[in-house]
């Protein structure tokens, strides 16, 4: 929300023209755009509209369903955090999206393209359409030969138009003398139209003219389908990817300044407030405060830190303010190294051939061999030229893989879009079958399959007056334990007792003044307390006996139900965190996970997903820290949730756009059931080459079978593939 | 046959105008959240006249 309101000449030069007073007269209003993965209806969708137009400064607010997200335009001074903040209160999801991204993703182009060509073909072929089935019906002589003339000015123009991206495509195939799918395609739109209009120059009976457009529409409808799913899918993703400002807090001669973290040098002087990520590995030069490494590690607990304490890149700085100095910068930061091993897992991945590719392997070359021995063949029987490339045209035509480019995209259509509905978000266009092969689900724990944030578990066992002076003291702090003892204190009825000179003391807890007694909350050592393995707050009353607050990780929502339902499915379900033995175990037992592994670093995710790979498995993966990258890349799918750091949402298949975790279950039945459709229809697809192909190769096939048996698999391709919505 | 003269060129016009309809609804991105408006006819607060 930065935007400059008059941009820099060398940003817009034509803006000079515009003098600086209108400018100043309208002031532009924010876009702001949220992501809501939770919004499914009607109501929703009022509800929210309703709840932010309502906030003052908010000028229009709109909720696109399709897209789960909202678009509002707001006074520039609306920050999204409030906004989410009111969304979160009317009991909706609500991330932010990057308006910068989300201007150069809106207008899909490429979509809007193919979704013309497709309409030009469409509707050329209507008309075509008309003028065959005249033919067909009997029209013959001079009437047959106008239909066709008219036909071919229809059609020549309609053709050079919508099967552009064909032709495209083919050409750069050929060009690195390789064959794709669209070299046939090209190939028989060519012919066909050649052959049609040689035939009707010559008043011939047979022309192709309504076969191509059909042809061109069917195969643009897939082509669109495919666009659609992974445009969409691409968009958010990179929206999502954007969140992160990479800028940083540049200490010089005490002089405060905002620089691009790329610029930073080592020995500079950065200052990072409560609530910043790390930009740099470095060391501590002043402050104090506490960090927390779950994302790089997986450890829940905070971390003190002080003057000298050594800090990796990605940590995030919790109570108070830190200047460190940088020892590493860009490429050497942790952060870098551990995207290194991303690099490395990547490379090692075996690439994935999609059932498509398989197929389309197959595919090409038969085609033309085919295509060429009926030529050839026809060619030496009749020693007629126009005779054997008519049916070598019609080959082509027939064995076109209409159904074959639908066969694939409807399916996935169907599928991503059943699973967005329930928010999940397919990246890649091979996950859904490789999640249909999955039978092994690793979760990583922290801020996977808990929440990261903790939990008071034992609010009960502390008398009221504790309580009323514990949330007074943690309400004065943004620490997680401060907060979630706050919230829980408050939940129970709690009202805060009356304290006085409220300090927070970075890295160690807050302090201040009850009845004349100096009273304090926080870290164990700080109040003298005995430090203990689970995870408490410390309150001391000034008595010399602290009464300790212990947390637990909550869990996510649906966490347990997820694993459940893999468990059922009969899939082996582990666990591999880098948190401490007793946080992991206590974990495992509560979801009825057998198989955990504690304490585990990067390298030994990826080692110990790499040994169950070797085993024959295939493996899914589930995380969302910068440890388990590397494991998600590793694995044969991966799935992040939308709060991962933008490393592991990148190196992930599919991400899990909202906080409920069971439809990690779901999505494996969707996958295993979109795979058989997948199959089906290029069996389909191969039932209709079988009847039709061998019609064409013996001269039988006349343009309105072509038109029949093409027409007939395409929809029944598609209506098989609907069966999954 | 001499109807064919006109209804050839007939059926091409309501076909060009099918297209250019749809080119337009196209353009004024009419199919940007086809999920939402479907929902939209749903909304009970509705008013009597068209927003200014």
């Amino acid at each position: 929300m930065t935007a400059q309101l008059t941009p820099s000449p060398a940003a817009c030069p034509g803006c000079l023209v515009v003098p600086r007073d209108a400018v100043d007269e309208a002031p532009q209003a924010a876009r702001l755009a949220l992501s809501l993965p939770g919004i499914h209806c009607q109501a929703c969708i009022s509800t929210v509209e309703k709840g932010l137009n309502a906030v003052p400064g908010v000028i229009s607010a709109r909720v696109n369903l399709t897209l789960k997200r909202a678009l509002i335009e707001a006074e520039r001074d609306i920050q999204a955090r409030d906004l989410i903040l009111v969304l979160t209160g009317l009991g909706f999801e609500a991330h932010e999206l990057d308006p910068g991204v989300l201007a150069a993703t809106q207008s899909d182009k490429a979509g809007r393209d193919l979704l013309m060509r497709l309409a030009v073909a469409g509707f050329a072929s209507m008309n075509v359409m008309l003028l065959s089935v005249s033919v067909w019906a009997g029209a013959s002589d001079a009437t047959r030969d106008m239909f066709h003339w008219i036909s071919a000015a229809i059609t020549l123009p309609a053709i050079g138009f919508s099967a552009q991206p064909f032709f495209k495509h083919a050409w750069t195939a050929l060009r690195v003398r390789r064959l794709n799918m669209d070299v046939p395609i090209s190939l028989a739109l060519v012919l066909a139209l050649v052959m049609s209009l040689w035939e009707t120059s010559l008043s011939g009976e047979h022309a192709y003219f309504d076969a191509a457009l059909t042809l061109t529409f069917f195969l643009l409808a897939g082509r669109y389908l495919d666009h659609r799913t992974r445009a969409v899918a691409r968009s958010a993703a990179e929206e999502l990817a954007a969140l992160e400002v990479p800028r940083a807090i540049l200490l010089r001669d005490g002089v405060e300044s905002e620089v691009a973290v790329g610029t930073l040098a080592i020995d500079d002087l950065i200052l990072v407030r409560p609530g910043g990520r790390m930009p740099v590995d470095g060391e501590v030069v002043s402050g104090q405060s506490e960090l927390d490494r779950s994302l790089l590690t997986g450890e829940t607990l905070p971390v003190f830190a002080g003057p000298d304490t050594m800090i990796s890149a990605g940590e995030v700085n919790l109570t108070g303010p830190l200047t460190i100095r940088a020892t590493a910068v860009g490429k050497d930061t942790s952060l870098h190294r551990m995207a290194d091993l991303v690099a490395i897992a990547e490379s090692g991945r075996s690439r994935y051939t999609s059932l498509a590719d398989n197929a389309a392997k197959l595919y090409a070359p038969g085609v033309h061999i085919l295509s060429a021995l009926s030529f050839v063949g026809w060619y030496l029987y009749t020693w007629d030229l126009r005779t054997a490339l008519n049916i070598a045209a019609a080959v082509l035509i027939i064995t076109c893989p209409c159904a074959l480019g639908l066969a694939v995209p409807a399916v996935t259509t169907a599928a991503s879009g059943r699973l967005f509905r329930r928010g999940m978000l397919i990246k890649d266009a091979t996950a859904l079958e490789r999640l249909a092969q999955v039978d092994t689900v690793v979760f990583d724990k922290t801020g996977t399959l808990t929440a990261g944030t903790p939990q008071l578990t034992n609010l009960d066992d502390a008398p009221r007056s504790d309580l009323e002076l514990a949330l007074a003291l943690a309400e004065a702090s943004a620490h997680p334990l401060s907060r979630s003892l706050a919230q829980a204190a408050r939940e129970a009825g709690i009202s805060p007792a009356e304290i006085t000179d409220i300090r927070e003391v970075p890295g160690f807890g807050t302090q201040a003044q009850h009845r004349g007694v100096r009273v304090r909350l926080g870290r164990a050592a700080w109040v003298g307390a005995p430090t203990s393995a689970i995870t408490t707050a410390w309150l001391d009353r000034g008595d010399g006996a602290p009464r300790g607050f212990q947390f637990t990780d909550s869990l996510r929502p649906g966490a347990a139900e997820a694993v459940q339902a893999l468990l059922d499915a009969g899939k082996q379900v582990l666990l591999l965190s880098g948190d401490t033995g007793g946080a992991v175990e206590m974990v495992a037992s509560r979801l009825g996970i057998t198989d955990w592994v504690a304490e585990a670093l990067p390298d030994d995710k990826v080692a110990k997903i790499n040994s169950l790979t070797d085993q024959g498995h295939k493996v899914l993966m589930v995380g969302d820290g910068l440890n388990d990258t590397a494991a998600l890349t590793a694995a044969h799918v991966s799935i992040s949730p939308a709060s991962a750091l933008d490393a592991a949402r990148v190196a992930s298949d599919i991400v899990l756009l909202g906080q409920d975790l069971t439809p990690i279950a779901e999505a494996c039945d969707v996958a295993r059931r979109a795979t058989k459709r997948i199959r089906e229809n290029f069996q389909l697809a191969t039932l209709y080459n079988v009847i039709a192909v061998p019609l064409a190769v013996a001269g039988l096939a006349t343009p309105l079978i072509a038109a029949l048996a093409m027409s007939a698999s395409s929809i029944t391709v598609s209506l098989n593939a609907l069966r999954l919505r | 046959m001499q109807v064919l003269t006109f209804l050839i060129p007939i059926s091409l016009v309501l076909g060009g105008l099918g297209l250019a309809g749809f080119l337009y609804t196209v353009r004024s991105n009419q199919y940007d959240d086809p999920e939402g408006d479907s929902r939209r006819i749903l909304n009970d607060e509705w008013d009597d006249h068209p927003k200014p």
